[in-house]
């Protein structure tokens, strides 16, 4: 079982050492090769834009859709729930996205990097009290399809969603110690 | 980076902004990224077009500042908002070294990340700016260890290591990067004692160098700016340690604006591949005019204390 992580750009050095701290194997993904050997992927944080122009630039576009569709599990945090979303506002013309899980989501939906925020959050299906959750020129999820359990809110927006096998949260679990949610990520690999 | 603690009392708990968590988390987001300078709408966006993970947003270059002489100051806020309204990634803007007053306009403003920046001419010739004090996150320059955790304890929550701006040399960003790094090595096998005498000899915190020693790195990121011109200068800064590169002249003063920064952009995620380097270095055109460090009237790195 090997978890590849996107490294294009952003915060996916984190991430690896999330699912390392949790005994799983994680390898960056930069191109199409590095695909071959994984079998689930977490999209991090960082600048959705960016990111979208380096999939189709390194030739990753195409073979990460085909994986999806076959059913391989995916996290996306922030940039990468936008990555992950059917839909996405405020992006730029050209941007692509997976359509991986049924949900509209608006760039920087909470405003700039002054109203970025932290805050403490309940997560459904996660034990053991609320997690600690940073939000950093978040996506805001403006609708959720059928087929999709959200499984965290704040205010009425939701910010953890999972569809099947494809998890995502608008903040960034991967900048605190708590690996809650890449456990349960872990989980919903089947392995 | 500090990871809170979460309190379990609180299922919706209150927001909190400016925190450090926040400020640099951001920085946290620009890794593997190139923050690339602008002047104007039309280049901003290019510079997105091109996959730039942010822009910084100024008045002149700085081969330009250097060739007119006189104050450089901080930008037109009509210059900066026409610059926000046209890119939909992170705006960073400078600030004089010591100007506080223009830091508290660029926050006002709303830009994402305010460069306190030896760019522009200083305006305070003993302190630099009480970056505690804002909700905006802060970037400051540093060519040595002393220098970096000075800026960290002031506020600072991403370091660039500054090379010689405007001068597409990157001999003075491999010195400066070297240089930090080397001294971060060296701390990790120090003892206790010994860092006492690093803290004096650097200038800096002992809490911060004794933090240095612990972990091994910064506590917060720290990306490389000052002479990047080509897409091997930037892998050549990466494989050296730095984790995201600023390019300033080096983009537009170029043959080819739209295709070096593509091309740099590749470079950044590709930096460790040789391969995909020879293929994104090919067929950019002249990269912008370099200077000799030696030959200089005025080194930009000098300011900061």
């Amino acid at each position: 079982m090997v978890i590849g992580v996107l490294a294009l750009q952003g915060a996916f050095a984190r991430h690896i050492e999330a699912c390392t701290q949790l005994g799983a194997k994680a390898r960056e993904v930069r191109v199409p090769s590095d695909l071959a050997d994984v079998d689930a992927l977490i999209l991090p944080g960082g600048e959705s834009t960016t990111m979208s122009k380096l999939l189709e630039s390194q030739g990753l576009f195409a073979p990460i859709t085909e994986r999806l569709a076959g059913g391989m599990a995916a996290f996306g945090t922030c940039a990468g729930m936008i990555l992950l979303a059917g839909s996405v506002l405020d992006g730029r013309p050209d941007q692509r996205s997976f359509d991986a899980i049924d949900l509209t989501v608006r760039r920087n939906g909470y405003g700039r990097q002054v109203d970025s925020f932290e805050t403490d959050l309940v997560v459904t299906d996660i034990a053991g009290g609320s997690f600690h959750a940073v939000f950093i020129r978040a996506p805001r999820v403006e609708a959720v399809g059928a087929g999709v359990d959200v499984l965290a809110r704040v205010g009425d927006d939701p910010v953890v969603c999972r569809s099947g096998r494809v998890l995502v949260a608008a903040f960034h679990p991967e900048l605190t110690d708590d690996l809650r949610l890449h456990e349960h990520f872990l989980s919903l690999t089947g392995v | 980076m500090t990871p809170m603690s979460s309190d379990a009392a609180a299922p919706k708990g209150p927001r909190s902004t400016g925190t450090q968590l926040v400020k640099r988390g951001l920085a946290e987001m620009l890794k593997g990224g190139v923050i690339m300078d602008v002047v104007d709408p039309e280049q901003a966006k290019i510079a997105e077009d091109a996959g730039a993970c942010a822009v910084m947003a100024l008045e002149r270059v700085p081969s330009d500042i250097r060739r007119d002489g006189g104050v450089a100051r901080m930008s037109d806020p009509e210059m900066i908002e026409g610059i926000k309204a046209v890119v939909t990634i992170p705006v960073m803007a400078k600030a004089r070294i010591g100007h506080f007053v223009e830091a508290q306009i660029l926050e006002a403003l709303g830009v994402d990340y305010v460069d306190e920046s030896e760019v522009l001419t200083p305006a305070d010739e003993s302190h630099h700016i009480d970056k505690w004090a804002f909700t905006v996150p802060f970037v400051c320059g540093a060519t040595n260890l002393g220098e970096a955790l000075r800026r960290i304890s002031e506020g600072a929550c991403l370091i660039r290591s500054k090379g010689e701006a405007g001068t597409g040399n990157i001999v003075e960003a491999v010195r400066h990067l070297r240089t930090i790094i080397g001294d971060m090595r060296k701390i990790t096998q120090a003892d206790n004692a010994e860092l006492f005498e690093w803290a004096k000899r650097l200038q800096a915190p002992l809490g911060l160098v004794q933090e240095v020693a612990e972990t091994g790195w910064l506590p917060v990121p720290m990306f490389c700016a000052g002479g990047i011109a080509t897409p091997a200068d930037a892998a050549l800064v990466m494989q050296l340690g730095a984790e995201a590169v600023f390019v300033g002249s080096g983009i537009f003063k170029s043959d080819n604006p739209a295709a070096r920064a593509k091309a740099i952009v590749e470079a950044a995620t590709n930096f460790r591949d040789p391969h995909i380097l020879a293929k994104v270095s090919r067929g950019l055109g002249d990269a912008m005019p370099g200077l000799e460090i030696g030959k200089l009237e005025t080194k930009l790195a000098d300011r900061g204390w």
